[in-house]
């Protein structure tokens, strides 16, 4: 019961600042707004028992890589008035039709059947190491290792990318 | 004045120009001078000195005041060493009146001058210090210039604008026991300049805040005109002491320091050293100092004959001269100018920032040690 | 329901009130005197006897100081960037151990306000939420330089956390466990605390959270030759303050989680030679509190002696010294690991 409690409102925190965060007219406000969806999201992981996943996602996601999308913001100072397109409403005309091609899509994989209850997932009690940090570390390291590494290199890839792009002298 | 930033091509971005003003009310400029810098991101690019800001027009109003009361006015150029600037005054008039100063004068203002300069370097070397963060050493310098300034107290009276000095010798013989405590203090400065050296010259974060700091070599920084340690930590052995003795020093022995590269770290390493080399003149002064008059034949009415002349002495900051000419009619001098050395050195501060970061203007400007008391008058 | 909500509320409320709160507050005087007798000085003295009551009538001023927000500046953001500054820093105490578990009133207590076992994961991702305040605090100003200042700043904070953060891996790798309770008793278990057993990752944790902390030689940011004030440049009062708290409280969260990791935490020294017991009648806590009072005045003591990098400096000192060598242990900490096992 309690759980329940705690999770819609939970949900309900995500879901609002989520339409926050497409709706408001300021930028730099709008990250935060995305900010604060994702600490209410990492609450989550700790209802899931997912306590390393948690952290993880303040540590990264809120601490990490909204930072640096708060300093593009910033920077490039997107205060401008909006300029006056032909169709003011044209945006919204967009993101309509889009939301209900999505919807469609929704409604027939529901409606067919595929949709099953949660895919292959490795039971718990199969992993010689208990814990979430421990298990995640262990499936990361042995059955997911490929990607893993893939996903290091291409972060390595990126981080040279920027450097080369931003240096003056080289 | 306004500056227009210009733009910079980059490689891939073009960006414009940042001109920012740093002054004329700054914590670390020493004062009240204007810098206007241009800059490309975080380096300078170019800088603009504006000052003016403390100019009081001493130089016309000497044309308004006799002789000696323009002994006041020299105090108020070079505040921090008040004493150097008065000396250069009267030796000056002393040279266009052709008077010859009793012996037991001339060491007494030598012991006079290198306290004065020690006072100097103690305020350049806690105020560098604090500018590049090392707070601590401020306070052990100021410590010690206090010592200084209850020496000066006892012997004119002031703490700040000694006016110490008079035509043809010193207003007062010195109070009894006073070369004691002049020996006194010698003592106790040794061990304090350790302290300072031990805060800075081997510390690191100091040796990378100052080295390849603002380097200029020997020809350049003649061509310039700078004068004194400035110029001294470029390797050109130029002071006023040897060169063209004065006061007492052709019968001291001392050494000058000179520089070798030309950077901010040499600059900082001459000034350590003349403490040193000043220490050892007072002692030689206190120790020998000869029985005598202190004022020389100095007519009642001063009044020199028309002529012009120019004298310079080496106030702690450089070459301090005085250009005076006196048309033999009054008894104020036709025109009365100072060569102050700070002027001389601020105008290498754009040469020296360019190419460097905006917190090493903080650390250039504490190098090259000006006055603005002295650069504006 | 008693363990559950009033006993955690009750330790909430002691280690705030009486603990964090109060220590942020005389850090202020502490750092005023230890300064001051550095310089040959004495610091306050007026206020109270030998300025003891210096804090309280600093509280007092800036509460009554006139509470300024820039005209086109984001009111809402102006001010929360003070308190997303300075909540972070009281957080991180609710995982920080005081001590064992004691008997008190007839309960087990344990001396922390809990423990959860990715303890120290939990104080890593806390202090990198506490960047935002200094962002905002920028951005909020609405002037080019405080923005500037800010970046900046951050930059510096995000640099240096890379190297604290390897730091703790090595950590990690020696104790086997990221609950905080847990690393202090395997240095219990294993009868030397971290800080000998690796020195180098000690040294790279202490001067990056200099530089987290923005204190001297890190502090060019805040320092008067940043030309600009700063990222607190408009700010006044109260928030002004709450600003200056907040980077005290870092520097005692600093130095609580320096003690536990690699000082023993409330561990006496010497814990496992049975000839020291009569060490045992110092409570645990005191131990813990003078551990971490020595890395305090450690802070303090740095400020007082060396000057400050500049910004090319400190990052270069960051990315090309201090993660290099924080790899090197990393590597070498896990192959010795491996060997040992």
């Amino acid at each position: 019961m309690a759980q329940a409690i705690a999770f819609y409102t939970i949900a309900a925190f995500i879901l609002g600042f989520a339409v926050l965060v497409v709706t408001t007219k300021d930028t730099v406000h709008s990250v935060l707004f995305l900010v604060l969806d994702f600490l209410f999201v990492a609450a989550l992981y700790v209802m899931l028992g997912a306590p390393f996943l948690a952290v993880i996602q303040v540590l990264v996601y809120a601490g990490g890589i909204v930072v640096l999308y708060l300093f593009v913001v910033m920077l490039v100072n997107l205060k401008r008035p909006p300029e006056a397109h032909q169709d003011p409403h044209r945006m919204s005309k967009l993101g309509l039709a889009l939301a209900a091609a999505v919807l469609l899509e929704l409604a027939v994989i529901v409606a067919s059947g595929y949709a099953r209850a949660a895919g292959p997932t490795v039971p718990a009690a199969a992993l010689p190491v208990t814990g979430n940090t421990e298990q995640v570390g262990w499936l990361l390291y042995t059955s997911y290792l490929i990607p893993f590494e893939i996903a290091s290199m291409l972060l390595l890839v990126a981080m040279i990318g920027a450097i080369v792009l931003a240096k003056r002298d080289i | 004045m306004p500056v227009e930033p210009q733009t910079i091509h980059g490689a891939m971005f073009d960006t414009s120009e940042l001109v920012i003003n740093m002054g004329p009310q700054h914590p670390s400029t020493h004062g009240v001078l204007r810098v206007i810098l241009r800059l490309d991101g975080e380096k300078v690019v170019d800088a603009d000195v504006v000052m003016g800001y403390l100019h009081r027009g001493i130089e016309k109003l000497s044309e308004n005041r006799n002789w000696t009361q323009i002994i006041l006015l020299t105090d108020r150029m070079d505040y921090v060493a008040a004493a150097t600037s008065n000396l250069g005054y009267c030796e000056t008039v002393e040279k266009l009146l052709q008077l010859e100063v009793p012996r037991r004068a001339r060491y007494i203002r030598t012991i006079l001058c290198e306290l004065q300069r020690i006072a100097s370097h103690c305020l350049w070397v806690g105020t560098h210090a604090m500018d590049i963060g090392a707070m601590t050493v401020f306070l052990y310098a100021f410590r010690e210039r206090e010592l200084i300034l209850d020496l000066f107290e006892e012997f004119c009276g002031a703490r700040l604008t000694y006016n110490s000095m008079r035509i043809g010798g010193l207003p007062q013989d010195i109070p009894p026991g006073w070369d004691k405590k002049v020996l006194e203090f010698c003592k106790i400065m040794d061990g304090k300049i350790d302290e300072y050296e031990t805060l800075l010259t081997h510390n690191r974060i100091w040796l990378e805040r100052t080295k390849g700091i603002g380097v200029i070599g020997g020809p350049e920084a003649t061509a310039l005109g700078m004068c004194g340690p400035t110029l001294r930590g470029s390797g050109v052995a130029r002071d006023v002491r040897k060169d063209e003795p004065y006061a007492a020093y052709d019968e001291m022995e001392f050494d000058v320091p000179i520089g070798t590269a030309g950077d901010t770290y040499d600059r900082y390493l001459v000034r350590m050293e003349e403490f040193r080399q000043s220490l050892r003149i007072i002692r030689q002064a206190t120790e020998g100092l000869p029985e005598g008059p202190i004022v020389g034949k100095v007519p009642r009415l001063i009044k020199p004959a028309a002529g012009e002349t120019y004298h310079a002495i080496e106030s702690p900051k450089g070459e301090l001269g005085y250009f005076i000419v006196s048309d033999g009619k009054s008894t104020n001098p036709y025109r009365f100018r100072v060569r102050p050395p700070s002027f001389c050195n601020l105008q290498a501060l754009p040469r020296l920032v360019r190419g460097h970061l905006i917190a090493d203007v903080v650390a250039l400007i504490g190098s090259i040690d000006i006055v603005l008391g002295e650069v504006d008058r | 329901m008693i363990d559950e909500f009033v006993v955690p509320l009750l330790k909430i409320l002691v280690v705030l009130f009486a603990g964090v709160l109060p220590a942020v507050t005389y850090m202020v005087l502490l750092e005023r005197k230890v300064i001051a007798w550095a310089q040959s000085r004495l610091g306050p003295m007026r206020v109270g006897p030998y300025g003891v009551l210096q804090p309280v009538a600093d509280a007092i001023k800036l509460m009554l100081k006139e509470d300024i927000t820039p005209v086109k500046a984001d009111r809402w953001v102006f001010t929360a960037a003070p308190i997303i500054s300075m909540v972070p820093a009281l957080i991180v105490y609710a995982v920080i151990p005081f001590g064992p578990t004691i008997r008190l009133f007839g309960k087990d207590v344990a001396l922390s306000i809990t423990d959860i076992n990715v303890g120290l994961l939990y104080i890593v991702s806390v202090a990198s939420v506490g960047v935002y305040g200094i962002i905002l605090a920028g951005y909020a100003s609405n002037s080019k330089f405080p923005l500037l200042a800010s970046l900046r700043a951050s930059a510096q904070l995000i640099s240096y956390e890379v190297a604290v953060t390897l730091t703790l891996v090595s950590v990690i790798l020696m104790s086997g466990t990221l609950s905080m309770i847990g690393i202090v008793n395997a240095q219990y278990n294993s009868g030397l605390w971290f800080a000998f057993v690796q020195p180098l990752a000690f040294v790279i944790f202490f001067i990056g959270g200099l530089a987290e902390t923005n204190r001297a030689p890190f502090d060019l940011p805040e320092a008067e030759q940043e030309l600009t004030g700063g990222f607190h440049t408009e700010y006044s009062g109260m928030r002004f303050a709450l600003f200056f708290l907040a980077e005290y409280a870092n520097m005692i969260v600093v130095s609580s989680v320096a003690t536990t990791l690699f000082f023993g935490g409330w561990l006496r020294p010497f814990p496992n030679v049975a000839g020291l017991h009569f060490l045992d009648v110092v409570p645990s806590w005191i131990w813990f509190l003078t551990k971490s009072f020595v890395f305090l005045y450690i802070f303090i003591w740095v400020r007082a002696t060396l000057p400050r990098y500049r910004y090319d400096q400190l990052m270069r000192l960051g990315w090309k010294v201090l993660i290099p060598l924080a790899i090197a242990n990393l590597v070498v900490t896990g192959i010795v690991k491996v060997m040992l096992v």
